[in-house]
């Protein structure tokens, strides 16, 4: 039994980081490529998941409390709703980033969507996180 | 005749998968295979809305130099926000059918049904007493 | 920098920002978690006042989302129909979270409270936003973020019935709006446009069809559902009657409302009003339907003995009103339903809370339970009847303004048959809730009869709807001004 479990935690213990960068990637790329935000962030999780599976529950919980996900859940909203109110702010409609004071058109218009695919990753990453903890919870409630 | 088959095969394959899963979320007993259905009709929907985008010789949406059209890319963002919509529902009905599980003991529907109607009879049982 | 400008968006990202803000600050402190939800409700109601106000001076509004023209771009668009049922549905929300503080810490566990007020504020974006959007496929999306808040909100209490309604009820929601997703992609396949006003301009030529054809046979089938017009309204009854009372006088009072907004908007905003008539006679079908939910509701209310069970299967038939106005196709029937959006708001919320209350005191949801109560606790059942009275129709109550509204637009429409339809459920109506009242102040109770009222804050709220049933009902031409002007833009001037 310890030997499979010796293979398989090797080779995990390799490849999430890799995996993580991966997320970072997808999430980083939305806009020229295959992905965005709510891809990263899935991608994000699954490295977590795969960590928890391979390790045991309890390890799994240790890395990634309850308490953390309930803090990380909402800022990735805040992100989101900041640089629409930020655009308000400046001027704008909302989300219209053209008026945000960064520069050419181009420039404010793909840093505003990269700020907001970040904030969209972080949620859904915490947000599947708590899915997988509390679905696989053994003790009742 | 044989155009409206074979020139249209996509249109038919999702809607096969499509009456298949919807087959499945309403006849199946079992709380599960309800959900795998949501999945299979739910899926059918949003294969269907990216096979409607496509445009004759079109490469995908995405920025290319040798690229001569593309396709159109609004499905493919309409159908990101349907699997995410997707994936939440099948969150909240594992979530569900995780607590029911865990109180009535059975996945089965029919089941479910007859522990409440036992229990009612055995409520106005008692009420009548 | 205008901020009133800005309330269209504002309506829907304050409370989408809050309804996660809730968890974090629940950690600190459970109590927090309703005085935030309050704040947010009473804000919302504050800017959806003001917009209707505007709408009311100035004409339609119409926001633009990150600047971008129609169609290109999401729209908002609030006009007199749209204005009308957010300050309905924003003022409903607003009175049943004062409502929902000592209700919920009696029926939820205190470990889950701040969870509940969180999807509670997600519940609440999702109405706001299925009413604001001008942009056909962000429809979908509000009404799936209302329905999945729904699910947990009915399965949140205590109760283990709740958990098979409410997965009955997503089973049954998600092919629903799986059909309204299919046929946003038919429409959107035929005329390349995503935008509420963009189609209507585009459509008309391509009523001949069957794209357009499908695309409104689907739309109407999921629609009927979330509205839950007969014979889709299986789920109904269950999912009202095991949830915890706020919430079933929270989704009694708004859910079906907002679903007939949609319905509304789908019939006579994207497709004309030539459509519903001559090219499928969609309107005399639905016509059939209704006076059958209307009558099929009643009846059926008569036969239940748990309080809420009647009141969810009343809702049925209520719900059938609103429809037969609408499916009459002429101003006053139009005004007659679009008013009834309000006014069973009103009532059905009204009699739902107080429903509450006895479930708050007693813990009984039998009617055999309310036996001698008026003595124990007056003032709420002093707003049972006066609801009750509205309900069958009695004059200088909401419900008799738009019943008459329906009953004089059934007579222009040279359909006198529908006036014995709605006397008749009238006189159903009054059967199920004479026996209550009858139950209520003259029969003996079981205790000795000390006062035992509810609470102040339970009694505040259901107190003043009920004042309001009566409120608008001999002031009435305050909000069947703004019906008028509604139904005169859905009917483009039949």
């Amino acid at each position: 039994m310890m030997k499979e479990h010796i293979i398989i935690g090797f080779i995990s213990r390799l490849l999430i980081p890799f995996i993580q960068l991966y997320a970072l990637y997808v999430i980083a790329h939305g806009d020229l490529g295959p992905g965005g935000g709510f891809q990263g962030g899935v991608i994000f999780a699954a490295s977590i998941v795969l960590y928890a599976i391979v390790f045991g529950m309890d390890e799994g919980r240790k890395r990634f409390s309850q308490k953390l996900s309930d803090i990380l859940s909402p800022i990735g909203v805040f992100i989101y709703g900041g640089i629409g109110l930020l655009c308000i702010l400046a001027g704008g409609a909302y989300l219209q980033y053209g008026k945000l004071p960064l520069g050419s058109l181009k420039l404010a218009s793909h840093l505003g969507i990269y700020g907001i695919e970040i904030g969209v990753g972080i949620t859904v990453a915490a947000v599947m996180m708590t899915i997988f903890f509390e679905t696989a919870r053994r003790k009742n409630d | 005749m044989i155009e409206l088959i074979i020139g249209k095969y996509n249109f038919w394959i999702y809607i096969t998968l499509m009456m298949i899963g919807f087959y499945a979320m309403i006849v199946k007993g079992n709380l599960i295979k309800k959900i795998v259905g949501m999945n299979i009709f739910q899926t059918a929907v949003i294969l269907f809305y990216i096979s409607m985008g496509k445009v004759k010789d079109g490469t995908a949406p995405i920025i290319w130099e040798k690229a001569v059209v593309y396709d159109n890319p609004i499905p493919h963002v309409l159908m990101l926000t349907a699997i995410v919509v997707s994936v939440g529902t099948t969150a909240v009905a594992l979530a569900l059918v995780t607590r029911i599980y865990k109180e009535y003991g059975t996945m089965e529907e029919d089941a479910i049904l007859d522990i409440e109607r036992r229990q009612a009879e055995e409520l106005r049982k008692k009420g009548s007493e | 920098m205008d901020i009133a400008a800005h309330f269209p968006v504002l309506v829907i990202v304050i409370p989408l920002i809050t309804a996660l803000i809730i968890p974090l600050a629940g950690r600190i402190n459970r109590s927090y978690a309703w005085y935030i939800a309050l704040a947010v409700t009473f804000l919302c109601f504050l800017m959806s006042a003001s917009l209707l106000n505007t709408v009311i001076n100035t004409g339609r509004i119409s926001y633009r989302l990150g600047g971008w023209e129609p169609p290109w771009g999401i729209e908002y668009v609030i006009d007199y129909l749209n204005g009308f049922v957010l300050v309905v549905v924003s003022f409903i929300a607003f009175i049943i979270t004062i409502y929902s503080k000592k209700s919920a810490e009696q029926e939820i566990e205190n470990s889950r409270i701040h969870i509940f007020y969180s999807i509670y504020v997600l519940f609440f974006t999702g109405l706001m936003g299925v009413t604001i959007t001008g942009d056909i496929f962000n429809i979908y999306v509000f009404i799936e973020i209302m329905s999945l808040a729904s699910y947990a909100l009915i399965a949140v209490g205590k109760k283990r019935n709740a958990l098979v309604a409410s997965y009955n009820y997503l089973i049954l929601g998600t092919i629903a709006a799986t059909f309204i997703l299919l046929g946003i992609g038919y429409l959107y396949m035929i005329t390349g446009s995503l935008n509420i006003g963009d189609l209507r301009e585009r459509l008309p030529q391509l009523y001949h069809s069957k794209v357009v054809l499908t695309a409104f046979a689907l739309f109407t089938v999921g629609l009927s559902l979330k509205l839950a017009l007969f014979p889709l309204h299986a789920w109904l009854p269950n999912a009202y009657s095991h949830a915890p009372s706020v919430v079933s006088a929270l989704m009694a009072a708004t859910a079906t409302k907002v679903g007939a907004y949609a319905m509304l908007r789908i019939m006579f905003t994207v497709f004309k009003v030539e459509f519903d008539i001559q090219v499928v006679p969609v309107t005399k079908i639905l016509l059939v339907l209704a006076c059958i939910a209307i009558i099929a509701g009643s009846v059926l209310a008569i036969a239940q003995t748990n309080m809420k069970r009647m009141l969810a299967y009343s809702s049925v038939g209520q719900i059938g009103y609103i429809v037969l106005g609408a499916m009459l196709v002429n101003q006053t029937a139009m005004t007659g339903s679009i008013l009834h959006i309000l006014n069973h708001a009103l009532m059905k919320g009204a009699l739902f809370l107080v429903v509450g209350c006895v479930i708050y005191k007693t813990g009984i949801e039998d009617i055999s339970g309310l036996k001698g109560m008026g003595k124990k606790m007056p003032y709420s059942m002093a707003a049972f009847t006066i609801a009750g009275l509205s309900m069958i129709g009695t004059p200088l109550t909401v419900g008799f303004v738009s019943k008459w509204y329906l009953a004089i637009g059934a007579l222009k429409a040279d359909m006198w048959y529908i006036i014995p339809v709605i006397l008749l459920s009238s006189l159903l109506t009054a059967v199920y809730f004479w026996r209550i009242i009858e139950m209520i102040y003259f029969y003996k109770g079981s205790d000795k009869e000390a006062y035992n009222d509810a609470p102040a804050g339970m009694l505040m709220p259901t107190l003043i709807l009920a004042g309001l049933c009566v409120f608008f009902g001999i002031a009435a031409f305050i909000p069947v001004s703004i019906a008028k002007k509604a139904a005169e833009m859905l009917l483009g001037g039949i």
